[in-house]
């Protein structure tokens, strides 16, 4: 609800289906267009709308209120909004005060260039976007018209063949050092991370296991890496189709085997790629941090932390490749581990940020392959 | 890992009685789980002592043991009935604590195991040291706190802690007999206060969290150390408030995804480390300033808060808690919701409010101030589009007039500036009390600034601002809003929608365009028809515990004004099936709780039975009939007018039920009909012709029926007129009241008045709006008189008495307080013959299709007068069902939809050859400073069942079943009044010759030694030489003590007397009748053990039994075996 004191410009999601979910508009930037997906999680909006997987997405948020506790920058992912727009049910508007708060997500918003709609009945959109599938849609101002917002919404690149990878990718290779905390293994092991639009959270998470990490951007090659001679290869999340970046599963086929390897959610879909297996793009994908994640080893269950819109196919999985984590709301492939190679990979998100961290060993799990690799 | 195939048979316990703390949400937890272990085919024993539950009826497992809970008794149920497993988890405390007893005791073979939690894990979560050794291994923080088994230790302790310091007794309830210290001299006697409570006598004296954040998870863990959590419960008053005392909001709105996410961290560790396999809930507290978290406490048991969790989400945490105990794990079980699976997490795009219920005004003298020690009675939940929809729904499905949350008038009377008044304001939002969100509501309107607010009080900015939102809304009501109304133009459809959705409910919107002075005739009935003009009603939304996520097929719905489209998940009921709609009874409160619920889902069964699609209306999320699972259609709507209509728009029901959920659906009734609803059952104007005094008046008189001389009384005057033509003492009591409140028995002109005049300044908070109902009623009091209970089912031909119950108190005890007996004990044949055809002749005049209740008085001389008649479900039905077998609320309910008593089967009145006792349990230990007496207004919270074949020990058994263990020697003591005394005599000489040493004041005594030869050791009345008769209580053992004062006002000696018994723990007798009962139970219990003792030498040590009680579930005694000819 937008309180009567607060003057907002009237807006509306319009999708390429012609579906319109009018709001009101919020941040400094009055339009947005992308692909549109919602999300189930209940708190985390900040570290969801600087993620890189979400580039060239519009975030529709389920829970009914966003914006309660302000802003951190210390949770940022990156250090851009990376949501191509966001739209809430309830965005709280006034002034933030608590004790960890930096600003308001209005005012972060708009010193991000990110384009926001509130006051969206967001549970229509959630059921409309579950029944007809993830859609591309645009958000703007109400007054230009609604064909020509459609048309706009029509115009959006679709998702599939979309390598989006290589723009949220550092330009340039970088490197960051151990974050030694007293329970970080002894030994420093340098390890190279292929950049697909990375969490900060996945790389602080690699930096306490002590691994020194040398970034290197979606595209580089293989020489580029061996200069740096790495004992183990990274490769991040990110945003879009998979098997639009086939540079990137050629590199890690080229590492399998090799060095020990280990990728996650965009990661892992280039790794299967480099394996031979193929990907598709789900009906509305993984958004959320409630999905059930099934070790089909042990039979463990985790909460995981999600977002995907492609998914690995299990029926083309080479004989040297198992899926050693199935999601069991549907059934969908969340891991794969080589037989032969010391390579792993999961869908899911062990670094949660947000979301719960009953993964949060499988870095450990990446420590423990370089360690018994070199042993 | 697949159910386990080495058990065949377990035992369930239930809560027993509702206390404050422990309410239906056992009931509604072991009810789930019966049913959850009965689709695995398990053979279930129940033992419960609580007669009102759905549980205990016997359809829920195989045998049903309404007897004490005692490890005695329940060691002779699990030993009779070959039980292997225990399941402690779902009956509260009760449940736990029996277990624990149970398992110290070493009562059970070797063999038989406890599930769901272990009593290593209880141990581990409920000692306090394990506890924290537990917590502070694990690397987490828990409070600076030690335990004291002394008030010199507590001292100690608090020098660490510094003030101010919360003393908690370990293994109580609620927190019974905790409290906040601010200075020594209140330690002190908290610490002593608190010892005493334990039942191990044991405290931990702990360091102040007041104002921090307080947070709970719900959560379950399997033995694969699968955990989720299904809830998080934010509460939006913070620490120093009890949770049960607490507004509080799901999901948790103010912490951040680190800050929520490493308190998941944290609550996992604790379940692991305990050894969880079931549901639990941990308790944390943060705090605000500085993020340090502790853990508070953990409960291995599903919990108040888990039963709201499971409402709030759709996920059912006793059924899947259930289903872990006999060895399944997370990953078997479904989500009966989305057919995935139900290890996740549920998402909510909603928020779920809940908000307590009190009732201090039935204990005059106790202070409304909340603390650590649970308070309330009851609680309404609420689901919102937002938090202010959420609140305000939640506020007035409360029914304490609060129809939305500023309609309650600020502090401080007319007269004051509002300077005065925000500095009266701000004085009492330092202090918890239960309308703190008003006063942060009138704060805020008087300009205090948010800040100032959110510091007073502790409650996070965030929900400062919703209240701000709050007022903002209203301002365009008494704005915008009535300056349209006033000029009579139309309002459009998005203002009518922008207000609804905050939560404004249109009888508020209506007072607040009246009160603008612009269209001052605004009423209800005006705004509802310009807002369905305006074509805005709200939408149904369905729980479905996944965001949307996934498609749900359970019609579990909740009302929003704020998500106005969604045709995709309109609820749509089948065309095929006729529908019926049954009204639940709200929150639960003194008079009316439990009892309606069970009514409510027995009926919902019968109707599903005959065909019909049910459709349930409740606010209350303790209950089994708001477990969708348990009904056809369940809606999750404040039970008023508004909200009712709206679901009836929406289903179109062919009937409406309002016979069953006590007063609350029948007050409105009348209003539903005027809108052209089609209520089932006994016409409204019926229901009226009863309530109406004067119509009720004229009704007896036509039937030629006796009724005590009445008058009734706008005001004093007309009030003293009255009683001094009828004499006194007479009765008093406002019309249109459940639980006989405000009733009182008044013996002078003098108390009158006062009564009056304390009537009228005050006003009562009534369940609806009565305008020119609000009468006083004067009866004459019959004084000695035996009241007499009818339970009846009539079809407008035919009437057939289910149970004539007699009192054991005399007339003058709310029927709900008294302690009653099927079938009547003292009654003649001709009284009783007198009674029924009575009964008979008030139905048919009265045409009540369903069920009815009559109370009738009867003289010494054997005359009877019929006191009133209710023509709906009473108290007393799920009790009479299972006394007596006879499955009344099924038959009212096919006489409802159409059958006739004849064709139902149910002819006549079921005559058994056993007695089944009821006793109420009053919650006087938590109202401190409340006078304790039964009187005509009702206090007791909840009702245990005795039966056996004899009275005597049937009564003995409701006594124990109540908490009051009458040892079989010892030490009574004994003060009666002059016009007890007589009665007294050969009471006294039964006790001396059973042995028990006798103690008495002196009057009392002298009486004894002069008219009954014995000699009882004098005790000192109070104000007289130390030590008197408090002092020896409080400092020597006493088995039971028996005080009668003239009339119900209990004298100040007898408060205190009455109040260091309560104290103590000890049993209390406060009326001839009640000594009287219990002395013939001790007579048999007596006969029982002497003949129990020839019997047991003759049988091996190892078969013989623990209590001196005959155990028998109720399918037993429901056999026709039991039948008795007349």
């Amino acid at each position: 609800m937008i309180p009567p004191s607060i003057k907002l410009t009237k807006a509306a999601l319009t999708l390429d289906d012609g579906a319109v979910f009018e709001g009101f508009s919020v941040g400094e930037i009055a339009e947005a267009e992308g692909e549109v997906v919602f999300i189930t999680a209940m708190s985390g909006y900040q570290e969801v709308l600087t993620d890189p997987s979400y580039h060239g997405q519009i975030v529709v948020f389920t829970t009914a209120h966003v914006g309660n506790y302000g802003t951190h920058p210390e949770v940022d992912q990156a250090p851009v909004a990376h949501a191509a727009g966001a739209v809430f049910h309830e965005l709280w508007l006034p002034p933030v005060k608590h004790w960890l708060n930096d600003k308001d997500l209005p005012n972060y918003m708009a010193g991000r260039q990110l384009a926001g709609l509130t006051g969206v009945d967001t549970r229509a959109l959630t059921l409309h976007l579950r029944d007809k599938g993830a859609r591309n849609g645009y958000i703007g101002p109400l007054d230009q018209g609604l064909e020509k917002a459609r048309a706009k919404a029509r115009a959006v690149a679709p998702m599939i063949g979309r390598d989006l990878a290589k723009e949220v990718s550092c330009p340039e290779p970088y490197s960051l050092p151990p974050l030694v905390l007293d329970w970080s293994p002894k030994e420093t092991i340098p390890v190279a991370v292929i950049d697909f639009g990375v969490k900060k959270s996945i790389l602080d998470d690699l930096r306490r296991e002590n691994l020194e990490l040398t970034v290197f951007p979606a595209d580089a090659t293989r020489q580029d890496i061996e200069s740096l001679k790495p004992k183990g290869i990274f490769l991040t999340n990110g945003p879009g189709d998979p098997a639009a970046c086939p540079y990137a599963a050629e590199l890690a086929r080229e590492y399998l085997g090799r060095l020990p390897l280990f990728g996650i959610c965009l990661g892992h879909q280039i790794m299967a790629l480099a394996a031979g297996a193929e990907t598709y793009k789900l009906p509305f994908g993984h958004h959320g941090l409630n999905h059930p994640v099934q070790d089909s080893r042990t039979g463990r269950i985790w909460l995981t932390s999600q977002n995907h819109g492609f998914c690995v196919s299990p029926h083309k999985l080479p004989s040297n490749v198992r899926a050693s984590h199935w999601n069991i709301n549907d059934d969908t492939v969340e891991g794969l581990e080589w037989t032969d190679k010391p390579a792993f990979c999961v869908q899911f998100h062990p670094e949660a940020s947000p979301g719960p961290h009953d993964a949060c060993g499988l870095f450990k799990r990446f420590r423990k392959l370089l360690e018994d690799f070199y042993a | 890992m697949p159910r386990r195939t080495d058990l065949e048979t377990i035992m369930i316990f239930g809560s027993g009685p509702i206390i404050i703390g422990q309410a239906c949400e056992f009931d509604y937890s072991a009810t789930q789980g019966c049913k959850a272990l009965k689709e695995e085919n398990y053979r279930l024993i129940l033992l419960n002592s609580n007669p009102a539950t759905v549980m205990t009826d016997p359809e829920f497992s195989d045998r049903t043991y309404v007897e004490p809970m005692t490890a005695e008794v329940a060691a002779d149920v699990a030993v009779k009935e070959n039980v292997q497993a225990i399941l402690p988890t779902l009956g509260g405390q009760t449940a736990l604590n029996l277990a624990m007893d149970l398992f110290l005791k070493k009562y059970l073979p070797p063999d038989v195991v406890m599930i769901g939690s272990t009593p290593e894990v209880i141990e581990i979560a409920e000692s306090r040291q394990r506890f924290r050794e537990t917590m502070t291994n694990l690397g987490l923080e828990v409070p600076v706190s030690d335990l004291a088994n002394t008030v010199d230790e507590a001292t100690a302790i608090a020098q660490k802690t510094g003030f101010p310091a919360i003393v908690r007794p370990s293994y109580t309830l609620g927190g019974t007999g905790g409290g906040v210290a601010y200075n020594l001299d209140e330690l002190t006697e908290l610490a002593w206060r608190g010892l005493t409570a334990s039942p191990v006598h044991q405290i931990l004296v702990e360091e102040s969290l007041i104002g921090w954040k307080e947070m709970e998870l719900e959560m379950i863990r399997d033995l694969d150390d699968n955990a989720i959590i299904v809830c998080g419960i934010e509460n939006v008053d913070p620490m120093g408030v009890h949770t049960g005392d607490s507004v509080t909001v799901a999901p948790i709105q103010t912490l951040t995804d680190v800050e929520y996410q490493s308190m998941r961290d944290d609550a996992l560790k604790v379940a692991r480390a305990v050894g969880l396999n079931g549901g639990c809930n941990i308790q944390f507290a943060i705090n605000p300033e500085t993020g340090r978290r502790v853990v508070i406490e953990m409960n291995p048991r599903v919990s108040r808060s888990s039963a709201l969790a499971s409402k709030a989400t759709g996920f059912p945490i006793a059924r899947v808690a259930s289903k872990l105990a006999v060895g399944y794990t997370l990953g078997e079980l479904k989500n009966g919701i989305t057919g995935k699976s139900a290890c996740f997490e549920p998402a909510l795009d909603y928020c779920v409010v809940k908000a307590p219920r009190f009732n201090f005004e039935k204990f005059a003298g106790s202070s409304p101030v909340l603390g650590l020690e649970m308070k309330a009675v009851g609680e309404t939940m609420a689901l919102g589009g937002n938090f202010r929809e959420a609140l305000q729904k939640a506020l007035r499905g409360l029914e304490i007039g609060q129809v939305g949350l500023g309609s309650f008038p600020p502090p401080g009377g007319p007269n004051l500036s509002d300077e005065e008044r925000l500095e009266l304001v701000k004085e009492k939002l330092v202090q918890p009390l239960p309308e703190r969100l008003s006063d942060v509501y009138h704060a805020l309107k008087l300009g205090l600034a948010a800040e100032e607010a959110a510091h007073l009080t502790g409650l996070d900015p965030w929900f400062i601002d919703q209240i701000r939102l709050i007022i903002e809304a209203e301002k365009m009501a008494s704005g915008p809003l009535a300056d349209l109304i006033a000029k009579g133009e139309k309002p459009s459809a998005e203002m009518w929608r922008h207000l609804k959705a905050q939560g404004l409910s249109d009888l508020r919107l209506a007072v607040l365009v009246s009160e603008s002075g612009k269209a001052p005739e605004a009423n209800q009935e005006l705004i509802s028809s310009l807002r369905l003009e305006a074509g805005v009603i709200p939408y149904f939304r369905q729980v479905d515990t996944c965001a949307g996520e996934f498609e749900a097929g359970t019609p579990y719905y909740y009302s929003s004004f704020d998500s106005p489209v969604s045709p995709s998940e309109e609820s749509r009921p089948p065309a095929d099936k006729k529908r019926v709609m049954i009204l639940g009874g709200g929150p639960n409160r003194i008079g009316q709780g439990i009892e309606f619920d069970y009514c409510c889902v027995k009926a919902s069964q019968a109707f599903a039975a005959m065909g019909f699609e049910t459709i349930m209306v409740n606010s209350n999320p303790e209950t089994v009939s708001t477990d969708y699972d348990a009904v056809g259609r369940l809606y999750f709507e404040p039970v008023t007018l508004e909200d009712v209509l709206a679901v009836c728009r929406k289903e179109k029901p062919d009937g409406v039920v309002v016979q069953l959920g006590g007063q609350t659906p029948l007050n409105l009734a009348m209003a539903l009909r005027a809108h052209g609803v089609p209520i089932w059952g006994t016409d409204p104007a019926s229901i009226f012709r009863a309530e109406n005094r004067r119509d009720w008046s004229a009704l007896v008189e036509k039937l030629g029926l006796r009724q005590p001389p009445s008058g009734m009384a706008r005001d004093a005057e007309t009030a003293k007129s009255i009683a001094a033509r009828i004499g006194y003492p007479v009765m008093v009591r406002p019309s249109f009241v459940l639980g006989g409140r405000a009733m009182c028995v008044i013996y002078n002109e003098h108390d009158l008045s006062e009564y009056v005049a304390q009537f009228i300044s005050q006003g009562l908070e009534l369940g609806a709006d009565l305008g020119d109902e609000r009468l006083i009623l004067v009866d004459k009091f019959l004084e000695g008189a035996v009241e007499v209970d009818v339970d009846a089912v009539a079809d407008g031909n035919q009437v057939v008495i289910a149970a004539i119950m007699e009192h054991i108190e005399q007339a003058g005890i709310h029927s709900g307080d008294s302690c009653c007996s099927i079938p009547p004990i003292t009654l003649p044949l001709s009284v009783l013959e007198g009674i029924r055809s009575q009964t008979r002749k008030l139905g048919l005049e009265l045409g009540v299709k369903g069920l009815m209740n009559i109370q009738f008085a009867v003289t010494k001389d054997n005359e009877i007068y019929v006191l009133e008649a209710n023509p709906r479900a009473s108290r007393t039905a799920p009790f009479v069902a299972k006394a007596t077998g006879c499955p009344i609320i099924e038959v009212a309910a096919k006489v409802m939809a159409g059958q006739t008593l004849q064709e139902t089967g149910f002819v006549s009145e079921p005559r058994r050859d056993y007695v089944a006792v009821k006793e109420a349990v009053l919650p006087w230990s938590r109202f401190k400073g409340a006078s304790v007496t039964l009187g005509p207004e009702m206090r007791s919270t909840g009702e245990v069942m005795g039966v056996d074949k004899n009275f005597g020990i049937a009564f003995l058994k409701s006594q124990i079943a109540a908490g009051m263990n009458y040892p079989q020697l010892g030490n009574v003591v004994l003060t009666v009044c002059d016009a007890d005394k007589g009665a007294l005599r050969p009471l006294a000489s039964r006790l001396a010759e059973m042995g028990y040493f006798l103690l008495a004041t002196k009057g009392t005594a002298e009486f004894l030694e002069k008219e009954a030869s014995l000699k009882p050791v004098v005790l000192n009345k109070l104000r007289s030489i130390k030590p008197n008769i408090v002092d020896y209580l409080s400092s020597n053992p006493v088995q039971f003590v028996v005080n009668t004062t003239i009339g119900q006002k209990a004298d100040e000696d007898s408060v205190l007397i009455r109040a260091e018994a309560i104290k103590r723990g000890i049993p209390l007798i406060t009326t001839m009748a009640g000594l009287n009962a219990a002395v013939t139970g001790l007579l048999a219990l007596k006969e029982l053990t002497a003949k129990n003792e020839v019997d047991e030498k003759s049988q091996p040590e190892s078969t013989r039994k623990h209590s001196p009680f005959d155990v028998t579930p109720l399918q037993d005694y429901h056999l026709p075996a039991h039948d008795t000819k007349i």
